[in-house]
């Protein structure tokens, strides 16, 4: 990572390298059903099978949709009602200054832009992104990750963890081959 | 009973989005090595050189326009709306499809849209970007364009007015433009990584590392990003509704006879969609020839679209019958007048161009043959495109140029400065598609490996 000496190199963890989505689902629920907790699987595609596996639901995005939803729809309504009733009110066609039928197409409108950034930046934000430099990609082959291969990680920070236990077990998953993680 | 079983046992199921016999790694490769090569098909160099002549034309025409003013356009009393505002809702009408593609057809799980939303939604962006393009221009002072149409705190102490169509119409297409911008490069982001993975030269590595913000394919991620794209796919579809219902608004809000009607909602949102599907037939056909994507964009693919623009051209030319019935129950002598007019006046050609464009020619979308040639989708696409164009030429142009008043009737001419800044636009579309083809993958990678046999999990159900 920081070019740091070779000697101050840590164990991350350790990763297998799997053939195919079906095989990483299994290693999944194996892994999990073995009590490791601190573990995550790498696909080039999306595998919902794989987090169910992992007993993966996070649900804050939504939250954040809803909140930014909320923000929106209530900074658009705002923005005409302050604008047309407190800050320039004008008498078009003798309308009332606050004409609220009016207002709807720009409460919408910021409604989903408000919400729609809430949904790209809670995503971006809770997954750690941007992080250009992560462990995992000291491991050569894991460039294939974004690819066609598949990978599962158990990381050294796992209560379970034990050098060769966990890569012992990792090997009883049936992996194409099991890499040490560096730091 | 006996019918229901009978016609079962005759069903064949559709064939499969993607051509059999690929795998993981073929599909990367095959669309990767568009970006990641230092070749380029002669063919694209060429298109990529007109456009570039074009949007250079369009720069004269706009540096023209600032010097001079809109003087040097056709557009005077009676027709203070002309080239500016056709232009404008042409191209948002055409950047419809796009978002159409990814969100509704996402949500529908119509799943052959994944070889075709990510060159679709680059084409909304581009065609949003043209058709703002417009409203910034059409005074030729873009510098007050700021206060005329943004709510901020200015020196004059003056407002937006939020009773009006036009200021409904900003927030309608900039929230529609920047929602579809996020869009875009959500989807893009995992195969930004296979790119930065794929990269044989330092500096694209890290353009598209940085790109990509470190995607490492995570489950945890693909949880999140999930998620968040189906949300954000869910707030698109209400929204490419609102946006063509805003741009109807900017007439039918107005008592202008031929724009006060009702049907226009519904009926410029068909015609967005239409006009989106031709525009995406016109750039895919050549496309999948150019780089041999047979295999990701088949016939079915083709077909599909063209179905859709054969049920959207229907609900569009029973619009346009819709508004001679209108005319005529209306018992308003001025509705009348107009509808007379369009099919018998000084511009009468447009009208029937336009029947001949957007009723007659789709009609030939019904036979199975004419619908899987590509060289007739692809002319069928082009006189689609002419088609929409001359609906808001005969819509703009016919209500207006005749006025209440005999005396204030008058003709209106087109400009070369018209045709120019016109012509100049779709020289700036094409060249930033072809740009978009040349650095950023035009096929999502991603989703195309999720249609493949290979990734369905065995034991799982569904998905």
């Amino acid at each position: 990572m920081h070019n740091a000496p070779a000697t101050a190199n840590t164990l991350y963890g350790l990763m297998a390298e799997f053939e195919d989505a079906t095989r990483l689902t299994e290693a999944a629920k194996r892994t999990y059903a073995a009590g490791y907790r601190k573990m995550d699987a790498y696909s080039p595609f999306p595998i919902e099978p794989v987090w169910e596996a992992m007993h993966v639901h996070d649900r804050p995005v939504s939250f954040f949709v809803l909140g930014g939803g909320i923000v929106g729809m209530l900074a658009g309504f705002g923005l005409c009602y302050w604008v047309s009733t407190v800050a320039y009110p004008l008498n078009i066609g003798g309308r009332p200054y606050n004409s609220w039928p009016s207002f709807i197409p720009v409460t919408f409108e910021l409604t989903i832009l408000i919400a729609s950034f809430a949904a790209v930046i809670s995503m971006i934000v809770l997954n750690g992104l941007p992080m250009p430099y992560h462990p995992v990609f000291n491991v050569p082959s894991f460039l294939r990750a974004s690819q066609d291969k598949f990978f599962l990680a158990i990381e050294a920070a796992d209560p379970k963890f034990d050098r060769q236990k966990t890569f012992d077990f990792l090997k009883s998953l049936g992996p194409r081959e099991i890499n040490e993680v560096q730091n | 009973m006996e019918t229901l079983q009978a016609e079962r046992s005759t069903y064949k199921p559709p064939p499969p989005v993607i051509e059999p016999g690929h795998t993981f790694e073929s599909v990367t490769s095959k669309i990767s090595s568009i970006v990641l090569t230092k070749h380029q098909p002669f063919p694209w160099i060429v298109t990529t050189f007109i456009a570039f002549m074009f949007f250079n034309l369009l720069l004269v025409s706009v540096g023209y326009l600032f010097m001079k003013g809109v003087g040097i356009w056709g557009n005077n009393v009676p027709v203070g709306w002309a080239f500016d505002i056709i232009n404008f809702v042409w191209w948002i009408g055409i950047g419809h499809a796009g978002t159409l593609i990814s969100a509704i057809l996402l949500l529908l799980k119509q799943d052959w849209r994944t070889s075709i939303n990510r060159f679709a939604e680059a084409m909304t962006l581009f065609a949003v970007a043209c058709a703002l393009m417009f409203p910034l221009i059409h005074t030729g002072r873009p510098w007050l364009a700021a206060y005329w149409l943004f709510p901020y705190p200015n020196g004059m102490g003056i407002w937006p007015q939020f009773r009006s169509p036009l200021i409904w119409d900003v927030f309608a297409v900039s929230t529609y433009g920047t929602v579809s911008l996020l869009f875009w490069y959500t989807g893009l982001i995992p195969d930004l990584a296979t790119f930065r993975d794929r990269a044989k030269n330092k500096v694209t590595r890290y353009i598209y590392g940085a790109l990509s913000l470190g995607w490492r394919g995570s489950a945890r991620h693909w949880q999140r990003y999930e998620n968040a794209y189906l949300l954000l796919a869910g707030m698109s579809t209400p929204l490419v509704l609102s946006v063509h219902t805003v741009v109807s608004f900017d007439f039918s809000v107005g008592i202008i006879p031929g724009w006060h009607t009702t049907i226009f909602p519904p009926y410029f949102v068909a015609g967005a969609i239409y006009a989106g599907f031709a525009m995406v037939l016109t750039l895919a056909i050549p496309l999948r020839r150019l780089y041999g994507f047979e295999d990701f964009i088949t016939m079915r693919h083709l077909e599909n679209m063209a179905k859709v623009t054969l049920v959207t051209g229907l609900i569009v030319f029973y619009g346009y019958l819709t508004e001679i019935f209108f005319a005529y129950y209306s018992a308003n002598q001025y509705e009348k007048f107009m509808m007379v007019n369009r099919m018998t006046g000084p511009y009468a050609w447009s009208y029937w161009a336009l029947i001949f464009c957007n009723g007659l020619v789709p009609q030939s979308l019904w036979i199975k043959r004419l619908r899987t040639n590509t060289v007739w989708l692809f002319i069928m696409s082009l006189i689609v495109s002419i088609g929409m164009w001359l609906e808001r030429f005969v819509i703009i142009v016919t209500s207006l140029h005749r006025d209440f008043l005999p005396s204030s009737w008058g003709m209106y001419y087109p400009t070369f400065w018209d045709f120019s800044t016109f012509f100049g636009t779709i020289g700036m579309f094409t060249m930033l598609m072809f740009l978009f083809v040349r650095v950023l993958p035009m096929i999502s990678i991603f989703e195309v490996r999720t249609l493949l046999p290979q990734a369905k999990v065995e034991g799982a159900e569904g998905h």
